[in-house]
C-alpha cells in the first residue's frame, strides 16, 4: 500500500523540508517503519521508547484520530493520507 | 530584585526571528513544559524535541501593587507580568479586561456557601474572556510580522480574533464547525473577515487549522503558533480576581476546562503575583468544571490517570466542547496540587445553572457559565468543595450567545389583554 504522509514542520528536517512525502504499509505500524528507513530517526520522534504514540502527537489517516481507531494497528488502504500533528492547539 | 522564572534547565534551540527590543516586554523565551527544552521567543507552540506546549518565561523587574493601581482599567495595567511591549495601550486592540467581580450573597445562600464572588467575564468587548488572549495573540501577530490572523474556534474566539482583526485592520480567517450556535456564526460574520464553517467537530478544525499553519508562514493562527502569548492572557484573570480581593489569592476557585489552557495559567498568574510579593502567599484550591458529555478530564481525573484519553464531544456546552484537550495533563498536575478537584455536570443541570446564576445574581452566563455555576452546586453537594472556605466561581461568557439552551425553561408567565382587568384575572401577582 502505498500512503501520503503529511510532516510537520518541525520534523521536515528529516525529509529535507518536504511537507508531504510517500511510505509504504498496510497499518500505521508499517507506515511508520518505510518512513523511518526513509528518513532515519523521524519514527523515534513520533513513538517513544516502548513503541506507543507520544503524548504530544495527534496521528490521522484521512480524518480519523487513530487514538479512536486502533492506534499503531490503524489500517492504511492505498492512496490513505496520514497526518501527523503537534497535539498542543486550540482552546 | 528581579525575578527569573525559567525554571529549568533543558537544552537550547536559537531562532533566527530578528525583533526589535521589548517586543515581547520581559518575556525571555519559551520553554517546554514537558521536557525543559528552551527555545527563543518567535512563532513557535511545539516542543522542537518532544512536542510539548511551550510556555513563555521571563525575568520580571520589580512591579509594585500602585504601579498596577496607576494603569488603565483593562488588562494592560499588568503589561509588565504580560509578554507585550511596553507601548501596547497605544496600538488599536479591545482594551478587554477588569471586569466585575460580583459578590454573589443570594447564590451563596442557596448553595449553602458562607462567602461566594463571580468573576463575570461576559463584560468583555465580544462577550467573553477571550478578548483577553486574543489580545495577546495580536500582539505577537504584529511584533513577529504576521498579515493574517487566524484561528478555530468554538464561537467565543470566533468572535474575539474577528473583532480584534476589524479594529487593528488586519485580516481575519476564522474556522469554525458547521454546527455552532446561530448566534456565535453572527456575532463573528459582523466583523467582515473571512469565516468558514467546516464540517466536522471543534476536534476536526482544529486539526486542519494546525495543517495550515504549517504551511502558511505569515498567518498567526491564535491557539497554534501564538498559542503560548496567547494563553498568557489568561493570567489576567486571576491578577484581576486577587487585586479585587483586595491583594489576596482566593482559598478556592472553580474554573472551566475545554482546552485546560485557562485553568492552568490562572494557576500560573496566582504564583507569579506571589513570587514578586505583589500578594502573600497563601493555600489556594482550584476545581475544574466541564460537562458531562465532553469531559475527558474529569473522567481521568476520577480514575486517577495523569494522561488524557481523548473523547468525541455530545453536549450543548459547545465552546467546552474540546475532547482533545491540549493541556488536559496539566490541568491534573494543577488541580492535584492545589488540593481541588473535577467533576462534570449534565446538559439539564448547565441549564439549570444558567437560570440559576441569572435568578439570584441577574448574571445571565452562556452554557460555559452554566457548567461551572452546575459544578460549584456539585461539589458543595458532595463535599469536595469547602462551604466554609470564600469561593470565586468564573462566568466567561455571555448568554445571550446561547439562547436555546434556556428557550424552552423560561417565557413569558402569560399572554393577556392589555386591560387592567385582564391583569387581575390573570392572578399574576
Amino acid at each position: 500500500m502505498s500512503v501520503s504522509v503529511r510532516v510537520p514542520t518541525i520534523l521536515r528536517t528529516y525529509t529535507k523540508g518536504e511537507s508531504e512525502v510517500s511510505a509504504e504499509g498496510a497499518t500505521l505500524s508499517e507506515v511508520l517503519e518505510s518512513l523511518d528507513s526513509s528518513y532515519p530517526g523521524i519514527k523515534g520522534r513520533i513513538v517513544d521508547e516502548q513503541g506507543e504514540l507520544r503524548r504530544f502527537v495527534n496521528v490521522y489517516v484521512g480524518t480519523e484520530d487513530v487514538r479512536f481507531a486502533d492506534g499503531l494497528g490503524t489500517a492504511t488502504t492505498d492512496g490513505s493520507q496520514v497526518s501527523v500533528i503537534p497535539a498542543v492547539a486550540g482552546g | 530584585m528581579s525575578a527569573t522564572l525559567t525554571t529549568t534547565s533543558g537544552t537550547t534551540t536559537p531562532s533566527t526571528q530578528t525583533l526589535r527590543a521589548g517586543a515581547f516586554g520581559n518575556a525571555v523565551g519559551l520553554t517546554c513544559r514537558a521536557c525543559g527544552h528552551q527555545q527563543d521567543l518567535g512563532p513557535f507552540y511545539a516542543c522542537l524535541e518532544c512536542f510539548g506546549p511551550l510556555e513563555v518565561s521571563y525575568d520580571f523587574p520589580d512591579v509594585t501593587r500602585a504601579q498596577i493601581e496607576a494603569g488603565p482599567k483593562n488588562i494592560w495595567r499588568y503589561q509588565p507580568l504580560l509578554p507585550v511591549p511596553t507601548d501596547i495601550t497605544s496600538s488599536r486592540n479591545m482594551e478587554p479586561g477588569y471586569t466585575r467581580l460580583i459578590e454573589a450573597d443570594n447564590l451563596a445562600r442557596e448553595l449553602g456557601i458562607k462567602k461566594l464572588w463571580v468573576k463575570d467575564d461576559s463584560g468583555n468587548p465580544t462577550h467573553s474572556f477571550k478578548d483577553r488572549v486574543v489580545a495577546q495573540a495580536l500582539s505577537a501577530a504584529r511584533e513577529l510580522g504576521m498579515t493574517v490572523f487566524a484561528c478555530p474556534s468554538t464561537g467565543n474566539l470566533a468572535n474575539a480574533v474577528a473583532a480584534a482583526g476589524a479594529r487593528a485592520g488586519m485580516k481575519t480567517v476564522v474556522f469554525i464547525p458547521h454546527d455552532l450556535e446561530r448566534p456565535k456564526v453572527l456575532t463573528t460574520a459582523v466583523y467582515g473577515g473571512t469565516l468558514i464553517a467546516v464540517k466536522g467537530n471543534y476536534d476536526d478544525v482544529n486539526k486542519l487549522a494546525s495543517e495550515i499553519a504549517g504551511e502558511e508562514d505569515d498567518w498567526a493562527f491564535v491557539n497554534v503558533n501564538v498559542r503560548p502569548y496567547y494563553a498568557e492572557g489568561s493570567k489576567t484573570l486571576g491578577f484581576e480576581v486577587a487585586e479585587q480581593l483586595g491583594w489576596r489569592l482566593p482559598p478556592q476557585v472553580v474554573i472551566p476546562v475545554a482546552s485546560g489552557s485557562q485553568l492552568t495559567k490562572v494557576d500560573k498568574g496566582f504564583g507569579e503575583l506571589t513570587r514578586l510579593g505583589l500578594v502573600d502567599e497563601s493555600p489556594y484550591r482550584i476545581f475544574g468544571a466541564q460537562a458531562s458529555g465532553c469531559a475527558p478530564v474529569s473522567a481521568a481525573f476520577k480514575d486517577g490517570y495523569d494522561v488524557v484519553r481523548p473523547v468525541k464531544p455530545d453536549t450543548i456546552a459547545k465552546s467546552l466542547a474540546i475532547g482533545n484537550p491540549a493541556d488536559g495533563p496539566y490541568v491534573l498536575d494543577t488541580v492535584r496540587r492545589t488540593g481541588g478537584s473535577i467533576e462534570d455536570v449534565t446538559d439539564e443541570e448547565v441549564r439549570e445553572g444558567i437560570t440559576l446564576l441569572a435568578r439570584t445574581e441577574g448574571v445571565f452566563a452562556e452554557t460555559a457559565g452554566g457548567v461551572t455555576v452546575a459544578t460549584l452546586k456539585k461539589l458543595v453537594q458532595t463535599g469536595q468543595l469547602d462551604p466554609d472556605a470564600e469561593t470565586v466561581v468564573f462566568n466567561t461568557g455571555d448568554g445571550l450567545k446561547t439562547l436555546d439552551a434556556i428557550a424552552d425553561r423560561v417565557g413569558p408567565a402569560a399572554t393577556i389583554d392589555p386591560s387592567y382587568s385582564a391583569f387581575t384575572a390573570a392572578d399574576l401577582i
